[in-house]
């Protein structure tokens, strides 16, 4: 169990002004600025759960990710992982947990990846059959027979994702941290790397933090996620909670023959793509592709439809959810950050 | 130990990939030292002898500085090339496993190449054992490989210290290289000839003396007393502030995370 | 022309930037110069007879080989330039409307100047006014102050000639860090940076005084140190001349050859 209680952290950034004798002074004095990176944070994550730690560049991710790794030490508050304060017990926290870095590798690159393996096993002490037995497994499930023997340096970047992971898993920590798993990765990599993760959550019931860019992976990883900006927490909740928020509009993508569309209250028009190729013209306007926003708490989606086909001859239409792209946007809009 | 074996055994593998590129590279370390040996030999060729030293006792001065110097650049350059490390993130990596830190950024890097190094000191150092009088015997095969030992351990301080000032910044770190490059440059000779003042800076801020000076007096029975031989003993002490520097940094590290 | 010079404006202010590193080479370069000296009084006061030069001259060669370092020093090379070559970027350059031998040549110049400027006042200050017998002496008249300054820039100029062609060396060998590594080690003991040259044994040293590498920091830093005078100084600056053409006429000759391979092979 993760339980974090008000942690506090301020970094001291040293003040650069342009100009030669601007810089030359700094030599002599220099100026500081304060950055409040993490202000008054708490959540408790439990075991086996799957979070999302989102939020743009700079809100403070690293920074909570390196004092729950033990890396950092911040300026007041409490974090117990497992009954244990992660920079006061160094050694034995980070046996229980596995980080991977996405833009970097922790795999010696000129040598076969199998030799990182056995490096790894004698730096977590990880006993033979343990050992064995893991490897096994990982090799079965990430699928990396073919590719063990080969040095890092000739692996796609795909491969190297999949051994990269596969290292972090080696000593079957209880905590997973996943900094962006699945940056630059082509699709087939993506899935796979996602599946393996909920595999092995749903196998071993590991923890797993993910902090990524990339909401297609929280939505097809976790159920929760942690929104944080400027060093705080904005929003704590379900995935499906944050969406409902949304919820009250649904978009019609629509194609029909050109006549003029009146929409009635709680309908907006969002894009008019113009021209259309979809099906036979048969008004004469040419046809025209529209996507129409719908606020559902005014008009129901079924009346909205039964107005709109009686006015124009309806070619075709779709209906979506806001995507989780677009939540996140709207969410880092109503938040200001 | 088992741990750096290992991490010694990756090298190795890793090395063994690019072998024309580490033979062309232990060469040129080689022919860099070189020069610095004909510097000695083209002044000692005109003057004979420089405060009471001959050529040949100059040489085994050297070279035993040398390969103590090349043992610790060899094994220590995870040190020397610290600042790397902490930028590109590496050391966050190393954070996060659970083993002495220390170790882990020792066995992050051994540089082979500087069997090039090794090899000159070598030679130069048989070659003055040849050509200087001197009568080996027990003890001073004992202070030999004290000045060796010591050697090492006090350039792996050096380096310790350069590296722990890497979690402070990483500009204007090359006046290290005065304590690096240039107690190699100019360790070549007895460190008595610069004069008194570099004499005591040599052995009181950074004992450089107790591995090459003293022990040298004791190694060509020149004026010397017999604890010499157990100065490089005492230069290995220099590890312990070099250590604690570097537990600041590691600290300084934890609370800016940069 | 113009373009060249704005090229480097560029480089210069560029190298102007890093002054934490500038400071902490004053500091360096001070530290190895009085060492140096201290080296140098030690064989002195062993057999002043035999001691090639005045000591007050090796003194005030050593202080400005210190200060001057980023001039004369070989190793100082542009990896830039070296990766420019090797992984095949060196086809854009060669579709600009610039000469390559051209621009790189100004770009060393620029780089070399800009730590030259930031690092040589500071240390020549000092040695201006340290204690004597470690004081730089100012030249003995103006001419041969001026005649320093002419040289300096004509043994400046060879250095960045001569590192030309081991850039350019990179197109025809297998190891370019091999060559440069000999090449680097040679220079330093030939021009007189590892052991100034009248401290060679007379033999050897005839041949070097004509080698190219002589052309570099001995020429200037002995008119200076007034170890050359009177008509050796021309003599001295002829031969300057003339292997600062030889190495350029050579480099650009080398350098039209490189292309045709690049153009041909397809980098």
């Amino acid at each position: 169990m993760i339980q974090v209680e008000h942690i506090n952290k301020t970094f001291q950034v040293a003040r650069r002004n342009a100009g030669f004798m601007e810089a030359f002074k700094t030599l002599f004095n220099k100026q500081y600025e304060y950055i409040k990176a993490l202000d008054d944070l708490s959540f408790v994550i439990n075991d086996g759960e799957m979070v999302g730690y989102i939020g743009p560049n700079g809100a403070g991710k690293s920074s909570t990710i390196k004092i729950l790794s033990g890396i950092l030490t911040p300026d007041s508050g409490t974090c117990l992982i497992n009954g244990r304060t992660p920079w006061k017990n160094r050694v034995a926290h980070v046996q229980d947990i596995g980080v991977v870095f996405g833009q970097r590798t922790q795999l010696w690159w000129d040598v076969p990846v199998i030799d990182s393996f056995e490096l790894l096993r004698d730096i977590y002490k990880i006993p033979p059959q343990g050992y064995k037995d893991k490897l096994e497994e990982l090799i079965t499930l990430l699928n990396l027979e073919k590719i063990i023997k080969t040095p890092t340096r000739q692996l796609s970047l795909g491969q190297r994702m999949r051994c990269e992971i596969a290292a972090s898993l080696l000593h079957d920590p209880k905590i997973l941290f996943l900094d962006e798993p699945t940056i630059g990765l082509d699709a087939v990599s993506k899935i796979a790397v996602r599946n393996f993760i909920l595999d092995m959550n749903n196998r071993h019931k590991t923890t797993v933090i993910l902090t990524t860019h990339d909401m297609q992976d929280i939505e097809a990883l976790t159920k929760r996620i942690i929104l944080i900006g400027k060093g705080k927490i904005l929003l704590d909740g379900s995935l499906q909670d944050m969406k409902k928020r949304f919820a009250g509009h649904k978009r019609l993508l629509l194609d029909y023959d050109g006549r003029d569309l009146e929409l009635s209250n709680g309908m907006v028009l969002a894009a008019n793509e113009g021209h259309s190729d979809y099906g036979k013209d048969t008004s004469g306007f040419g046809l025209k592709h529209s996507i129409i926003d719908i606020d559902t708490d005014k008009i129901q989606i079924s009346e909205a439809i039964g107005k709109l086909s009686a006015q124009v001859d309806i070619k075709d239409i779709s209906i979506t959810e806001a995507s989780i792209d677009e939540v996140v946007v709207k969410l880092y809009k109503e938040y200001e950050i | 130990m088992k741990l750096y074996l290992r991490y010694f055994i990756i090298h190795l593998k890793s090395i063994m990939q690019y072998k024309t590129s580490f033979l062309l590279t232990a060469l040129g370390q080689f022919l860099v030292s070189f020069n610095v040996f004909l510097g000695v030999y083209f002044m000692l060729h005109r003057f004979y002898r420089i405060k009471g030293f001959t050529f040949s006792e100059v040489l085994l001065c050297f070279s035993i500085l040398l390969m103590g110097y090349t043992l610790a650049e060899c094994f220590a350059r995870g040190f020397d090339t610290f600042s790397s490390t902490i930028s590109n993130g590496d050391f966050d990596r190393i954070m996060v496993r659970p083993r002495n830190v220390m170790l882990q950024v020792l066995g992050s890097k051994i540089e082979f190449t500087r069997v090039g190094r090794m090899l000159q000191a070598i030679v130069m150092f048989i070659y003055g054992i040849y050509k200087s009088q001197v009568d080996w015997n027990f003890n001073k095969i004992i202070t030999v490989i004290f000045m060796i030992i010591g050697g090492a351990v006090l350039f792996t301080g050096i380096f310790i210290i350069y590296a722990a000032f890497c979690f402070f910044t990483i500009e204007g770190l090359e006046f290290m290289n005065i304590f690096i490059d240039g107690a190699r440059e100019f360790g070549k000779y007895p460190v008595n000839i610069y004069g008194k003042r570099v004499l005591q800076i040599a052995t009181f801020i950074v004992p450089y003396t107790l591995v090459q000076y003293y022990p040298l007096l004791y190694l060509l029975e020149k004026d010397a007393k017999d604890w010499y031989m157990f100065l490089p003993l005492l230069a290995v002490l220099f590890i312990i502030p070099c250590y604690l520097f570097w537990k600041v940094g590691i600290k300084h590290y934890k609370s800016t995370g940069s | 022309m113009k373009k060249y010079l704005s090229f480097f404006r560029l480089r210069f202010i560029y190298g102007l930037q890093y002054r934490a590193a500038a400071l902490a080479g004053i500091a360096t370069q001070f530290t190895w110069g009085m060492l140096e000296i201290l080296l140098f009084k030690a064989f002195y006061e062993e057999g002043s007879g035999e001691f090639p030069m005045a000591f007050s001259a090796l003194v005030s060669y050593i202080w400005l080989q210190q200060a001057l370092l980023a001039l004369f020093m070989t190793w100082f090379l542009e990896n830039e330039i070296f990766d420019t070559i090797k992984n095949g970027n060196i086809a854009y350059e060669l579709c600009r409307p610039v000469d390559v031998y051209n621009m790189w040549f100004t770009r060393s110049m620029a780089n070399r100047l800009s730590k030259a400027v930031l690092r040589s006042m500071p240390i020549l200050m000092i040695a201006i006014i340290m204690p004597e017998p470690y004081r730089l002496h100012i030249p003995k008249d103006f001419v041969s102050g001026i005649w320093f300054l002419i040289t300096l820039i004509l043994g400046y100029l060879v250095v960045v000639a001569f590192c030309m062609l081991i850039y350019i060396s990179t197109f025809f060998t297998i190891s370019p860090m091999g060559v440069r590594m000999v090449a680097i080690s040679v220079v330093e003991f030939f021009s007189g940076s590892v052991v100034p040259l009248p401290f060679l044994p007379n033999k050897i040293r005839m041949v070097m005084e004509l080698l190219p590498f002589a052309s570099m920091q001995n020429v200037p830093l002995r008119i200076y140190s007034g170890d050359i005078a009177g008509i050796r100084i021309y003599e001295k600056a002829a031969l300057q001349l003339f292997w600062l053409v030889i190495l350029v006429v050579a480099g650009k000759l080398l350098t039209k050859k490189a292309a045709k391979k690049v153009v041909i092979q397809g980098g």
